[in-house]
């Protein structure tokens, strides 16, 4: 992360410069954080109302059983995740939520479960397997309807906004699928995570 | 049209059921729910401080990155292989920026829905790479911010590559449909 952090600022400089828009890239530093807290405010109501309702559904035992349901797969996915964990019962309901298109509920929720997962890390300052996985399917950003962009579709005159749904579909599934794939393959071949810490302490 | 209707209804509707399904079960289990609420809800609070200094960082880098127009001039160097590859000049901002910005990637699709028929291929095409997209770099942020995640090892590398997948799909899915 420190390296691409590095270059997107050095790049961004560069280009500002021969570009002739350092003034833009200067001012971008203060929009950014303007935008980055705005972010923050949203993100700050929209957790606290799902983990909320996330804690009931907690107790209530639905996350349970969902959790019992899914084992078969999930053991699978996530095979450092204990049988039964709630924590699978969490990342489906984060899968669920994004299928629905639902966001502002799967990004509380998916760091609910990236939470549990963050007890069994051995390392805390570097990402589990399992997360790399929750994440890989995350990012992929699958979801059954692209409902925004029918919507936007459909505002500017499109004849048939709706026929986007299948081809979306498809490449939102392949690429779902593709990031599982991609991680199992990349976790072969990154080297694991350092576990020898606290031993190493005492 | 039936299948825009049904939409509608799916949702407008998706949202209440799920929190009423989950409110009645809990009350039928006897669970105090406004209680638990409040519990799950002040994880919520602790959680959202905890990621401030990482969006802070990946949201300043992107907006000057952005600022910066190194974006277009990357378009303006790879026009010959997009050519070939049939993909349109202006739908390769989309393909970068969807990675790294939800805002500025529904900006730069505004922008190209207006400067082309609506029902052209390329509209659709960035239709479809704007419906199939999640923000890789803000869900890494935000997840890992989290929880103090300093390390990703190979999840961004994952997510790049799956994005990858997803533009390369989007450009052959839609041309079989609408090219």
């Amino acid at each position: 992360m420190n390296y691409i952090w590095y270059f997107l600022i050095v790049i961004s400089i560069i280009f500002g410069a021969v570009n002739g828009k350092l003034n833009d890239v200067a001012n971008a530093i203060f929009s950014g954080t303007e935008l980055a807290v705005k972010i923050i405010l949203t993100l700050l109501g929209i957790m606290t109302f799902w983990l909320g309702i996330m804690k009931i559904a907690e107790k209530s035992g639905i996350v349970e059983f969902l959790s019992k349901i899914l084992n078969p797969i999930a053991q699978k996915l996530f095979p450092e995740i204990p049988k039964d964990s709630p924590i699978i019962g969490d990342v489906a309901m984060n899968f669920s939520a994004n299928a629905l298109g639902l966001a502002n509920a799967a990004t509380p929720i998916g760091i609910k479960a990236i939470e549990g997962m963050q007890e069994l890390n051995k390392d805390k300052e570097s990402a589990s397997n399992s997360m790399c996985t929750l994440l890989a399917m995350n990012t992929a950003g699958f979801q059954l309807i692209p409902a925004t962009v029918i919507a936007i579709l459909a505002a500017n005159g499109c004849n048939n906004p709706t026929e986007i749904i299948i081809p979306t579909l498809i490449v939102t599934s392949t690429a779902f699928i593709s990031a599982i794939i991609i991680a199992k393959l990349f976790k072969r071949v990154f080297p694991p995570q350092k576990d020898c810490e606290v031993i190493n302490a005492d | 049209m039936p299948i825009k209707e049904f939409i509608d209804i799916l949702s407008l509707w998706t949202l209440p059921a799920i929190i009423l399904i989950i409110l009645t079960v809990a009350l039928i289990k006897k669970v105090p729910i406004y209680e638990a609420f409040i519990e799950g809800a002040k994880d919520g609070v602790k959680v959202s401080f905890n990621i401030i200094p990482y969006l802070v960082a990946i949201i300043v880098a992107i907006s000057m990155l952005r600022a910066s127009g190194a974006i277009d001039s990357l378009a303006i160097v790879c026009s010959g292989i997009l050519n070939k590859i049939h993909m349109p000049i202006e739908i390769l901002p989309l393909a970068i920026v969807r990675s790294l910005s939800g805002s500025a990637a529904l900006g730069v699709f505004s922008d190209i829905i207006a400067n082309n028929d609506i029902n052209s291929y390329t509209s659709k095409l960035a239709a479809i790479m704007l419906g199939s997209s999640e923000t890789t770099f803000y869900v890494l942020t935000v997840y890992f911010g989290a929880i103090g995640v300093k390390k990703y090892r190979y999840a961004l590398l994952t997510g790049l590559s799956a994005d990858l997948v997803g533009i390369i799909m989007a450009i052959i899915v839609a041309r079989f449909f609408f090219g």
